[in-house]
Formats: structure tokens, sequence, C-alpha cells
């Protein structure tokens, strides 16, 4: 009972949360940000590529590439070493 | 290993399907796709490949220790060219401008230019290095654990 009031409280308060921030986000295609306008208007001259979601990904947001790849790496060090290990034990066993 | 009609059309489609997918790497910077997105388009082919063959005949072509000499030569191209413009700053585009890849496109939308985009095209091509070699080792370590077969 105790725990069920406790989740209760946790998941009200994190769907206050959520809808909170639905509800303060800025509405579609009004953008009060100056940056978007920068990036296409700057992209091209700056970065010399016509694709400019390509100039955003592998110029300006770099750094989010460099995760992206880190993940890819990370999942297949991860799965070759999983398979590799269950068959040697599958061997020895 | 399917039929024998099945092992003659994977063998005819694979080479428009590596074409179709270096295309997408090689244009990143021109149309849409890039790196990731062209190299799943040859790991499809390779996924393809294995199921016309078996893995075990796949297994004879396509080594595990050369694919992974490939993603990591991928990686450290990918940092390599993240360092070589630490001068300025962490991921600078330092090939703008210079003779390599450096033209400047007209501001505004046009055909393009393949020697545009500074170290951009440079970035696809590691970066769908990394995707082909990794992504077909992932699936041809998981075709070979299912069936038995040795890992190498």
């Amino acid at each position: 009972m105790k725990r069920q009031v406790t989740g209760l409280i946790v998941l009200l308060v994190v769907v206050a949360f959520l809808v909170l921030g639905v509800m303060l986000i800025h509405p579609f295609g009004y953008p009060p940000s100056a940056m978007d306008d920068y990036i296409i208007e700057n992209a091209q001259e700056q970065t010399g590529s016509n694709n400019v979601v390509t100039s955003v990904v592998f110029d300006y947001r770099l750094v989010d590439t460099l995760g992206e790849a880190t993940i890819l790496f990370t999942a297949v060090t991860g799965v070759l070493l999983l398979l590799r290990a269950s068959k040697r034990r599958e061997e020895s066993s | 290993m399917l039929s024998k009609i099945v092992r003659t059309a994977a063998n005819q489609l694979i080479v428009f399907i590596v074409i179709f997918g270096l295309y997408v790497i090689a244009h990143g910077h021109l149309t849409p796709g890039g790196g990731f997105q062209g190299g799943a388009v040859i790991v499809s082919g390779v996924v393809m490949l294995l199921v016309a063959f078996s893995s075990k005949e796949l297994k004879k072509s396509l080594r595990e220790r050369t694919l992974s000499i490939m993603e990591s030569s991928g990686a450290l191209i990918f940092i390599g060219l993240a360092f070589a413009g630490i001068g300025i700053a962490f991921f600078y585009n330092f090939l703008v401008g210079t003779p390599i890849f450096g033209r400047i496109p007209a501001t505004g939308p046009g055909p393009g230019d393949i020697w545009t985009g500074g170290f951009i095209p440079l970035m696809n091509l590691a970066v769908g290095l990394k995707v082909v070699a990794g992504l077909s080792a992932v699936v041809l370590a998981m075709a070979l654990f299912s069936s038995g077969e040795e890992i190498e």
C-alpha cells in the first residue's frame, strides 16, 4: 500500500513535469532563436557544403556525431566480445 | 544456402547495391544521405549475401579481423581529422578555402560541386567505412553464432 502511494506520487510529479514541458515549448514554426536562421544563411559559405543538414551534422554539431560513432563502436565491440566469450565457454565445458 | 537462381541474382545485385551505397557516401555533402545512411545501404547488401549464401561461405571472403581493422581505421581517421584543426578549435573545418575540397558554392540552391565541403566528405568516408565494417561484423558474428559456426 505504501509503495503504491509512493509510486502514484512519483507518477503524478513526472506527468506534471512532462505536461509543463509540453506547454512551455515554443509554438511550431515560430523560431524566436536566431540560431537556425544563422545556420541557414551562413552554412554554405562557412562550411562549403550545399547540404545544410550534413553541414550541421558533420560540422556545427560534430561532437554529437562523435558520440554517435562511439555508440556504434561500443555496440560492435560488445557484440563481438559477448559472442566470442559464449562460444569459448561452450567449447571448454 | 538458397537455390542457384537466388544466388545468381544476388551476385548480380550486389554490384548495384555497393555502387549506390558508395554514391550516397561520396555525395553526402551535396545530396541527402551521408556516411551512416550509405553504410547502412552497403550493409543491407551484405545481409542479402548472407541470406543467399550461407554464413559459412561468406566467412571465407569476409574475415572478421579485416573488418575490425577497417572499423578501427575509420574511427582513427575521424579522430585524426578532428585533431588536425586543433590549432583553432577541436573539430575545426580546416579544409575550407584550401585546394582540397575547398571550393565555396554560391549561397542559395544550386547543383553543387563535388570539390566543396571542407573535411565533410572525408568525415563521411571515415564514418561510412566505420559503419560498413562495424555492422557487417555484427551481422556476420550473429549469423555465425546462431548457426553454430566458429567465430574467428
